[in-house]
């Protein structure tokens, strides 16, 4: 079939040309030289001399530092510490389960049955964590102490045997991870479950789907984005933490923010700090990738 | 660095009383902006290292410290003096009182600051990076630790001024045997002590009956789990030491080593390596046994936790000093001399003491903190004015040789609490 512009008809007039491509992203440079610059500053400047430390060999007591591409340092810091990153990630996993599992139907609740109290549900939610980190954390340790409001009832009704404890182990650590993040991911599947257009849940139910499979079906997929959002968001960061595993844990549950905090502040030891910060860091980002991929990335990039 | 408002340092300190592990602080402080930030934090402060790191060390004056250097000192009636927080009596208004009685007395006006948050941090951002470009840091007394490295740089490098002998007569008369002639400045060529302290072992009397003579008890599978231990390579190879029989000053890295596995031997029965919050987990009865040190074990007593007890083993405790010196650059050494002479007399030293209640420089001053000031708390104390006992069981701790020596020491003990 013949396509005829509107030009091609009689009485209307061509319509301005588009203006040139080039001027175009021009302007689009401006508005986003802010950003630029921030990434610039902030991000890339930061990266590309935590990558070059950890290159270099320093003189630990002047601080000196050259690049040497001493890549032997990474080697060495992987076959030292790689238990510590290894139990970085598995709890900053268990903990992002946790809290998906936690906050999935909370969020769900809040934005299909919250009604006009959503926001007081929402600002419910995030009250606590108007408090700082660290003493939240602190207050943790408080409550679960062994002779603690929480352990001693238990202890002395003799449904926990007298030497139980909860602090000083990975347990404690990883419910740290949990507690302190779980805004982290509520809020990101608040979001998505709330932007779900509730005609198509409707329709749904027209076409005869039961309640489990709307849900399954129709909800959950477009959750999805949201939850990859809320895995990032959690993920991320707890890996990184080491407030948790210092306030709360013990021996043997030393994560590598711990590990980076002391070759950092304790040793003076710049290279291997920044290489350790290098390896957590491309280990998270090829994590992401992968996730990325299963989940498919093309909703996904509307949420981040 | 600070992006947390709700901690403040100052305050921390005030309320912990302890006096080694201000780096939580930094640890805490860099939360904020989690995993990623940490990385960009570091790198960061990298950059800096990277700036003020020239090479090099600067030049002090040779004649610098003799007898004839000193001759052409002057008082300028000024001074700068940079401390730990919370290290100074407090008065009404916040002022300090017996620094007001020490302008009052000599005309020399005190810029009194509290900068000092901890040894390897200070070294970095306040000492270093200026000394080594010979600048003025800006102080003309600092305090140093001596169980951490950069008091023994400090002297090593040649960059305190030697103190002026002839001048300090309330030190040479009143100084406690403790802190005269210590093995990390021999002939007290550098330093006076500002405070001291020991580290020892604290228990719980409600669980432990027994008596602690040995610190062999940290060991004992009898309190599995219940076993405080500090996270810190220098007290914690120090205490291995001991366990092995071992003097930490005299060790070589072969014991390291040894002490090492002692304390490898021991972690399935230690409930956690702590830092300055090993008190809390003493007073809430999470441990039973821990290492500890006296300041913090005699403010809990204050507090009312009177079934925290200290125990001095026969394999002897560590002491550790704080020290006031002049860093090279000092611009008023004479004002420096008097003030640190000063602070030797009997009763301005009481009124500082009654303040710190860690382990007093100057033992006339207990009579007076127990009638003139009548804290008798404080004045009979052993934790304060420690007894012939305590004085035998000091023991200095190990001074690092050179940075291979650090490291060498550092990579033996901390893979125990970093595990």
């Amino acid at each position: 079939m013949e396509r005829h512009l509107p030009t091609d008809l009689p009485g209307v007039e061509a319509p301005p040309p588009r203006r040139s491509k080039g001027r175009r992203q021009k302007g689009a440079y401006i508005l986003g030289a802010p950003a630029i610059l921030w990434l610039v500053v902030l991000f890339i400047v930061p990266m590309i001399t935590m990558v070059s430390l950890s290159l270099s060999t320093c003189d630990p007591i002047t601080l000196a530092c050259q690049n040497t591409w001493h890549f032997a340092e990474f080697r060495q810091v992987v076959q030292q510490y790689h238990t510590q990153l290894l139990r970085a990630i598995v709890y900053a996993g268990v903990a992002t389960v946790i809290d998906l599992a936690i906050a999935f139907p909370l969020a769900y609740w809040i934005a299909f049955y919250g009604g006009r109290k959503k926001n007081f549900f929402l600002l419910m939610l995030l009250v606590p964590f108007f408090v700082s980190f660290v003493i939240r954390t602190t207050a943790w340790q408080f409550l679960l102490a062994d002779q603690g409001p929480i352990l001693q009832p238990l202890k002395s009704i003799g449904l926990l045997p007298e030497n139980y404890h909860v602090l000083a182990t990975w347990i404690a650590v990883v419910a740290g991870l949990a507690y302190n993040y779980l805004p982290f991911t509520a809020l990101p599947l608040y979001v998505a479950l709330e932007r779900i257009d509730r005609h198509v849940v409707e329709a749904a139910g027209d076409l005869y789907s039961n309640r489990r499979s709307v849900f399954m079906r129709v909800i959950f997929p477009l959750a999805i984005p949201g939850i990859f959002a809320a895995f990032l968001l959690t993920f991320v960061p707890a890996a990184g933490d080491f407030v948790n595993a210092s306030i709360l844990g013990g021996t043997n549950t030393t994560v590598i923010g711990q590990i980076i905090r002391s070759a950092f502040l304790d040793n003076s030891d710049y290279p291997a700090a920044s290489a350790l910060s290098a390896i957590l860091m491309a280990a998270m980002l090829i994590g992401i990738f992968l996730y990325a991929k299963v989940l498919g990335s093309r909703t996904i990039e509307e949420y981040i | 660095m600070t992006d947390d408002p709700i901690i403040d340092p100052s305050l921390l300190r005030g309320l912990t009383q302890s006096r080694f592990t201000r780096r939580d602080l930094f640890r805490y402080a860099g939360v904020a902006g989690g995993a990623l930030g940490l990385s960009a934090f570091l790198a960061a402060c990298g950059t800096k290292g990277v700036a003020t790191g020239s090479g090099g060390a600067g030049k002090p004056n040779a004649n610098m410290g003799d007898a004839a250097w000193w001759g052409q000192q002057t008082l300028h009636k000024t001074l700068d003096f940079d401390n730990w927080p919370y290290y100074m009596d407090i008065g009404p208004n916040n002022s300090h009182p017996s620094l007001d009685e020490f302008t009052k007395k000599t005309g020399i006006k005190v810029n009194y600051t509290e900068n000092i948050q901890d040894n390897p941090s200070y070294w970095n951002q306040h000492i270093f990076p200026q000394l080594s470009h010979g600048q003025s840091q800006g102080h003309d007394i600092i305090v140093l630790t001596n169980n951490d490295y950069p008091l023994g740089y400090m002297l090593n490098f040649g960059w305190a001024i030697p103190l002026d002998h002839g001048s300090m007569p309330n030190f040479d008369k009143y100084a406690s045997k403790l802190v005269t002639n210590p093995s990390y400045d021999p002939g007290n060529t550098y330093t006076m002590a500002w405070q001291s302290g020991y580290t020892l072992i604290a228990y719980n009397t409600k669980y432990i009956k027994d008596e602690i003579t040995t610190v062999d008890v940290l060991w004992d599978p009898k309190y599995k789990g219940k076993i405080g231990m500090f996270g810190n390579a220098s007290e914690l190879g120090c205490l291995g030491l001991l366990a092995i029989g071992k003097d930490p000053a005299t060790s070589t890295p072969a014991d390291w080593t040894a002490a090492a596995a002692k304390l490898q031997e021991q972690k399935p029965l230690v409930r956690s390596y702590y830092d300055q919050d090993y008190i809390k987990a003493l007073k809430s009865e999470d441990t039973w046994i821990s290492m500890a040190w006296s300041g913090d074990i005699f403010q809990a007593g204050i507090q009312g936790y009177d079934t925290l007890k200290t125990a001095v083993p026969q394999e002897g405790v560590m002491f550790w000093t704080d020290n006031m010196l002049m860093p090279y650059t000092a611009s008023n050494p004479k004002d420096a001399m008097t003030y640190m002479d000063y602070v030797y007399d009997p009763k301005v030293q009481a009124v500082i003491e009654d303040y710190n209640n860690y382990v007093c420089p100057v033992p006339s001053s207990k009579g007076i903190i127990g009638t003139e000031l009548h804290d008798p708390a404080v004045a009979n104390s052993p934790l304060v004015f420690p007894n012939a006992a305590m004085v035998a069981a000091a023991k200095p701790y190990y001074q690092w040789k050179n940075t291979q020596d650090l490291k060498t020491w550092n990579d033996t003990f901390q893979p125990i609490y970093l595990g």
